[in-house]
């Protein structure tokens, strides 16, 4: 298998500046302390209105808001924010987990929803994903990681210049890996943005798609692309082991 | 608040008394009305008969002259029960009659005078008794009095009066008696609501409001106060439950991370093994958080709670992706997902709720559908995914054909928590069909496990009822408009 250790995310992305908008004190020194480690700047408000504004400040590459918040709570916060023009990623946070909360959530103006009890690796791999997506301006039509290449308007998958025949599925599981190089995607996120599901399967059903997607991209291959990031999920990405 | 007082400031008591007191002014008014009338009418005739009376003896007057007259008077005088007369001179001295003198204030030639006498016959200590009269000017200055005793019409006016004021009187006696008894036996029944309620606040929520079998309104306020502290029971037994069934399925997992962790900083050795004991307790940690989250989830779908996005769905679709999700896993277990709904099949439903029962069904099925397979060999088995439609209602099936699962144990199956393999190893499991159960409750309909010979069929059968579907869109509709509640 082609194992990885957790990895500080740094290493691959670039530095971001993260606010965190969470009032539990520990939860929030928690977050600031690992993303310093893994490389970021994060600042901490404990309350709804000191986040508002610092948010409207500027300059964060994406925003991680608590649900509840003391003074102005975290859905107005946002909608606060986007009704004056911010376009930066927001990524809730909640302990309420129910398909309508998360609608809500991401109706309000939310990019992306995280349900307590969380883990940190998840948490770190859907921000680097937010704070890294394309505005629609910048989308990209054709991904390549080493000498993997997918075309997104032709439906074309080649490796070492070799066609690769993919199911639908499977395309769209490859084109969510490559959109995020370098980073870790977690089985979770696979599934809400591969799948639309927001529940965890019995059975890791993921772990099975992704070995079928490896035997079609890397079997063969001296270099495989696709890794396993223990802990974490998994990560295409061009580069020695 | 004593006995009396309670019942004195209660609802039926107060009514009661407004009521008789209403009444009794009533009959006052009537009766009143009806006495001054009838006194008005007796006594007009009187006056009336009296008239006739005088305009009679004046004839006698002027065919025969005084003489006559007073002969005439004397005969009627004489005769029982007669009027009262009284023929005087101009000096007011009497000539003849049964009246000693002409009552004061007694104009002549005015309307009819009501006046005291006292009758002859029954001597100066006799009551005075009430008469009317009449007193005319008649021929050579004379002045001719008749009268009638009226003292019968006075006492039975009087009776009348007196009958009326006990009858009244014991009318509003009976009244407040009703009154109390009506105010007691409604009070006994309010207490025994306010003592019920004491009762479920105290703790013991088997109480539940006696019914007398009347059915009226006070029965009807019980059966429904009495269903919905059924319903609060249940509630308060399946959150029970759910903290019970938390504390069992969540602290064996815990115990087991807690022994891991601890074992790990036991050890003092290389990096490599740390981290592998690591590795297992966020393992660990994450499958708690599945079997949390699921039990979260179907004890909010069990406490009623109406999910807010239903929406227009299609079954074909959401069985053809979960298919899809699993084919895979599936095939790695050497069976074949067999999928025989093409048609779409729209449902207002939860489609991620949906999803997720048909998930685990799979999931089960092929978990349980290759092992212990009749000839020893799991290639080559099915699982099968099915929609049918049953009438009213539409059925997802997933049937495969494992050992299935004995009948005395397919309603234990769809309890929380029950596995029916011992081993309680695999966190979260036993969870699964619970929450497929719920989320079929939560659509109106409901699972059956059935024989699948060999293997086991679940069912998930939902009904297609309109009105249902129409205020599920209602609520999405409202969803939509509100504003979001913080």
């Amino acid at each position: 298998m082609h194992q990885l250790a957790p990895q500080h995310a740094g290493e691959f992305g670039k530095t971001m500046r993260v606010l965190v908008i969470e009032d539990d004190r520990e939860t929030a020194q928690f977050l600031q302390r690992s993303l310093k480690e893994n490389g970021h700047m994060a600042d901490v408000a404990g309350d709804g209105e000191t986040g508002l504004a610092l948010a409207r400040e500027g300059g964060w590459d994406v925003l991680i808001v608590d649900r509840m918040l003391p003074r102005l709570d975290g859905l107005s916060l946002i909608s606060t924010l986007r009704a004056e023009g911010a376009r930066t990623p927001v990524l809730i946070l909640s302990a309420l987990g129910e398909v309508d909360d998360r609608v809500r959530g991401l109706r309000a103006g939310g990019d992306d929803y995280l349900t307590k009890p969380y883990a940190y690796t998840e948490l770190l791999a859907r921000i680097e994903a937010l704070a890294r997506r394309p505005t629609p301006e910048e989308q990209v039509t054709r991904y390549a990681v080493g000498d993997l290449t997918l075309d997104r308007l032709s439906h074309k998958v080649a490796r070492a210049g070799q066609a690769i025949i993919l199911q639908p599925r499977e395309f769209r599981l490859l084109e969510y890996l490559m959109r995020n190089a370098g980073q870790v995607v977690t089985r979770t996120m696979l599934l809400q943005n591969v799948w639309d599901y927001y529940f965890d399967p019995q059975t890791n059903v993921i772990d099975v798609h992704i070995s079928r997607l490896r035997g079609k991209i890397d079997k063969g291959f001296a270099k495989p692309l696709l890794h396993t990031v223990r802990g974490s999920g998994y990560m295409i990405r061009d580069g020695a082991d | 608040m004593t006995a009396p007082t309670r019942l004195i400031a209660s609802t039926p008591f107060r009514i009661v008394v407004a009521y008789l007191g209403a009444f009794i002014l009533a009959a006052a008014l009537i009766v009143g009305f009806v006495a001054w009338r009838a006194n008005e009418l007796l006594t007009a005739n009187a006056v009336e008969a009296l008239a006739a009376e005088v305009s009679s003896l004046n004839e006698h007057l002027q065919s025969g002259g005084p003489p006559a007259l007073a002969t005439v008077i004397n005969d009627r005088i004489a005769e029982p029960g007669s009027n009262l007369y009284l023929l005087s001179d101009s000096g007011g001295r009497r000539i003849v009659g049964n009246l000693s003198v002409m009552p004061r204030d007694m104009s002549v030639g005015g309307a009819g005078h009501v006046f005291k006498y006292k009758r002859a016959s029954d001597g100066p200590s006799g009551r005075d008794r009430l008469a009317v009269a009449v007193a005319r000017s008649v021929q050579g200055g004379l002045t001719l009095v008749v009268g009638r005793d009226v003292e019968d019409q006075r006492r039975f006016a009087s009776t009348i009066g007196y009958v009326a004021f006990w009858g009244v009187g014991l009318l509003a006696a009976i009244g407040v008696v009703a009154g109390v008894l009506i105010s007691r036996s409604m009070l006994k029944r309010i207490d025994a609501v306010t003592e019920t309620s004491r009762r479920i606040m105290s703790g013991d929520l088997s109480r539940r409001i006696p019914l007398d079998g009347s059915g009226d309104e006070i029965d009807r306020l019980s059966v429904s106060l009495n269903a919905m502290l059924g319903r609060i029971e249940e509630l308060m037994l399946a959150l029970r439950e759910v903290s019970d069934n938390i504390a069992h399925d969540l602290k064996t997992p815990l115990t087991r991370l807690r022994s891991r962790a601890e074992a790990a900083l036991r050890e003092t050795g290389d990096e490599g093994h740390l981290r592998d004991a690591l590795a297992k307790t966020m393992d660990e940690a994450d499958e708690l958080m599945k079997t949390f989250n699921a039990l979260l989830l179907i004890a909010r779908l069990e406490g009623g709670a109406v999910a807010e996005s239903m929406q227009p769905t299609d079954l074909a679709v959401i069985i053809g992706d979960v298919a899809e999700l699993y084919e895979p896993v599936a095939e790695e277990a050497g069976l074949s997902l067999r999928v025989s709904a093409r048609e779409s099949l729209v449902l207002i439903a939860n489609r991620e709720l949906i999803s997720q029962a048909v998930a685990n069904l799979v999931d089960n099925a092929i978990k349980y559908g290759s092992r212990e397979s009749p000839a020893g060999q799991a290639a080559g088995l099915a699982v099968d995914i099915g929609i049918e439609i049953r009438g009213n209602s539409v059925a997802i099936i997933v049937a495969d054909h494992g050992p299935g699962v004995a009948p005395e144990d397919r309603e234990r199956a769809l309890q929380r928590f029950v596995r029916l393999e011992k081993s309680r190893s695999r966190p979260g499991a036993g969870l699964g069909l619970s929450l497929v159960a719920a989320v079929a409750r939560l659509h109106g309909g409901s699972v059956r496990l059935e024989d699948n010979a060999p293997g086991l069929r679940a069912v998930i059968e939902m009904p297609m009822v309109r009105q249902a579907l129409a205020s599920d869109a209602a609520s999405v509709a409202r969803l939509q408009r509100s504003p979001e509640p913080a």
